[in-house]
């Protein structure tokens, strides 16, 4: 379970985020909606641990209070992808999702170190790619690169603890076949009980079908929180959005389109 | 492109088995030629009764050997410190000089050798190192003070390498107008130590060059990871563990100590920082413990043929090695940028 309480940040006078409170439980689907600098990013930053909150701000991953934690510890636990990812120099895409299993290692990967990395690419479908020049990629394959590079990150269950994946943006570049690829890979992952994925999405059709908790932020605050039915109302959207959604149901799923 | 485990093995045992053809070429040759068997002597002679040695065996002890020495050390110091910049600035047009270090300590040398005569107090033969050591760790202490962001107290990649670059070209117009100033031997001096010559090696140089550099490289070994790291990003650095603050003080301490020592000896040695992480990069990809290991040895090799080439093409004068560097270097370079498969 991860806890965000009372999160209150801001830079100079502007408010990015004032007093939220969410908590993400694991083995659920958590997406995170909202229009453009409604504080997605910001919130996400702080849940990682990259920015620090407001007192009385604090955010826990299970029992443990994220500001005690050292980055190398909470690297162990944790792992985040960020929006567009560009490499300084060339690697190879082995070189790229191996960084995954940094915080895991001294010196030279161990084995299980191996396992992990060469798990994850095949699980994101990147294995043929090893050998290749990341830069040479195109951006749905580097996209993917970074899934296996994360995933990798968390692959074995840590013993105490939760593992914590967090998505920012993760559907950008992607196709509509990856972008369902992907979120049912990510239902596979949170067969595990121990899995705890935050993610924020644009789409708000992908958040009906997939998510088991949205948190719809708009202007820095939580305007609604809970399941689809709950947040993804015509009220709700129109507020955020300033846009009026026609929702349509077929086979008790949930549609929703703009005109 | 990379490809890990026995490759990077290949590479280093060649480029030591280079290292240390050049290195015997380079005991050999120059103004003199000394045979191998007046070396073995010269080592003989130096461990039982230094006070019998001939000619030539004196020139190899006191000038030849340390020369070839200072040389392999300060070669691969700026090589390293080429590959730690450009990995802490994620950038591939940086090299050891980008943080004001070089230009300060041209500046600080240049003061010496025109104001030198005036100071009363003259620390003998270590003044020299002295001044150029305090201009380079000045002008770079100066540049990561000012790119400090007023706001966060941090201070970005971005405006540490355009600080670096007002504060170079700062510095390299104080030299300038010291050598404007200067009068004709003061100026050729300067003009000389410009562009670098190994031609003041002695044994302390040797001692106090080698020891820092080889601390230097060790440590430096240990944050290779952390830096590979860094070429995904700052952010994402610190989401795989690595404390981003820390990592770059100490790089760059590690990087003003090894090249302020060095150019405090040698002078400015321009192109071998930048070139050498690139020519390494091209053959086996970009993973800094590669990089570091092997550029120390390529670093070395590539200044000990620059220094030859300085002491043979015009013998028995000499061309500052600097002019030697980018003349073999330059067209080395561009040429093996030019293959297809090495871009960004």
């Amino acid at each position: 379970m991860l806890t965000a309480k009372h999160i209150t940040c801001r830079i100079g006078s502007k408010v990015l985020l004032d007093d939220v409170s969410v908590n993400f439980e694991a083995g659920k689907l958590n997406l995170i909606i909202g229009p453009n600098g409604a504080g997605k990013s910001t919130l996400v930053k702080v849940i990682c641990n990259q920015i620090r909150p407001h007192d009385p701000g604090s955010v826990f991953y299970g029992d443990k209070n994220i500001a005690s934690a050292s980055i190398k510890e909470l690297a162990c636990i944790r792992s985040v992808l960020s929006q567009n990812i560009e490499l300084a120099f060339p690697l190879t895409v082995t070189e790229v999702v191996m960084m995954g299993r940094y915080p895991h290692f001294t010196g030279k990967p161990e084995h299980k170190d191996l396992v992990a990395c060469d798990e994850a690419m095949k699980f994101f479908d990147v294995s043929d790619l090893a050998g290749r020049n990341y830069m040479t990629l195109s951006g749905g394959e580097k996209q993917r690169v970074q899934f296996a590079r994360v995933i990798s990150q968390i692959w074995f269950p840590v013993a105490g603890s939760c593992r914590y994946l967090i998505l920012d943006e993760p559907l950008t570049f992607l196709d509509v076949h990856y972008q369902f690829d992907f979120m049912h890979k990510l239902m596979t992952l949170l067969k595990n009980d121990d899995m705890v994925v935050v993610g924020v999405v644009h789409d708000l059709n992908l958040a009906a079908r997939f998510a088991d908790k949205i948190v719809l932020l708009n202007e820095g605050k939580v305007l609604a929180c809970g399941n689809k039915h709950e947040v993804l109302s015509k009220e709700n959207i129109k507020t955020a959005y300033r846009l009026e959604p026609v929702i349509h149901y077929e086979n008790n799923e949930m549609y929703l389109f703009f005109s | 492109m990379g490809k890990p485990g026995n490759h990077y093995t290949g590479t280093t045992s060649f480029l030591l088995v280079l290292l240390i053809i050049f290195v015997l070429l380079s005991m050999c040759y120059g103004a003199v030629n000394i045979s191998m068997d007046e070396i073995f002597s010269a080592f003989g002679k130096w461990l039982n009764d230094s006070e019998n040695m001939t000619l030539n065996e004196r020139i190899f002890m006191e000038i030849r050997f340390p020369r070839t020495l200072l040389c392999v050390f300060v070669g691969a110091t700026l090589a390293v410190g080429g590959v730690l910049l450009q990995a802490l600035f994620r950038n591939p047009i940086v090299e050891p000089g980008l943080v004001g270090t070089s230009s300060g300590a041209a500046f600080g040398a240049a003061l010496y050798f025109v104001l030198g005569g005036v100071f009363k107090y003259n620390a003998g033969e270590w003044t020299l190192p002295f001044a150029a050591c305090s201009g380079g760790v000045i002008s770079t202490a100066l540049v990561f003070f000012l790119s400090r962001s007023r706001q966060t107290g941090k201070s970005s990649i971005v405006a540490l390498l355009l600080t670096g670059i007002a504060i170079n070209a700062l510095f390299l117009s104080g030299v300038g107008f010291l050598s404007y100033i200067a009068r004709d031997p003061q100026a050729r001096s300067i003009t000389f130590w410009n562009l670098g010559t190994l031609s003041g090696a002695n044994w302390h140089s040797v001692i106090i060059t080698g020891t820092t550099t080889v601390i230097c490289i060790l440590v430096a070994l240990q944050y290779a990871k952390h830096l590979n790291a860094l070429m995904i990003g700052e952010d994402e650095a610190q989401y795989l563990g690595i404390n981003i603050k820390r990592l770059k003080f100490t790089v760059l301490l590690i990087n003003v100590f090894m090249v302020a020592i060095a150019t405090a000896f040698v002078g400015v040695i321009s192109f071998v920082g930048l070139i050498v992480p690139h020519l390494l990069r091209i053959i086996n990809g970009s993973d800094n413990r590669f990089l570091i290991r092997n550029g120390a040895l390529l670093g070395a090799i590539l200044l000990s043929v620059a220094d030859l080439t300085a002491r043979m093409l015009l013998k028995p004068a000499e061309l500052p090695i600097g002019i030697v560097t980018s003349v073999i270097g330059v067209p080395v370079f561009i040429l093996l940028l030019r293959r297809k498969n090495y871009f960004f």
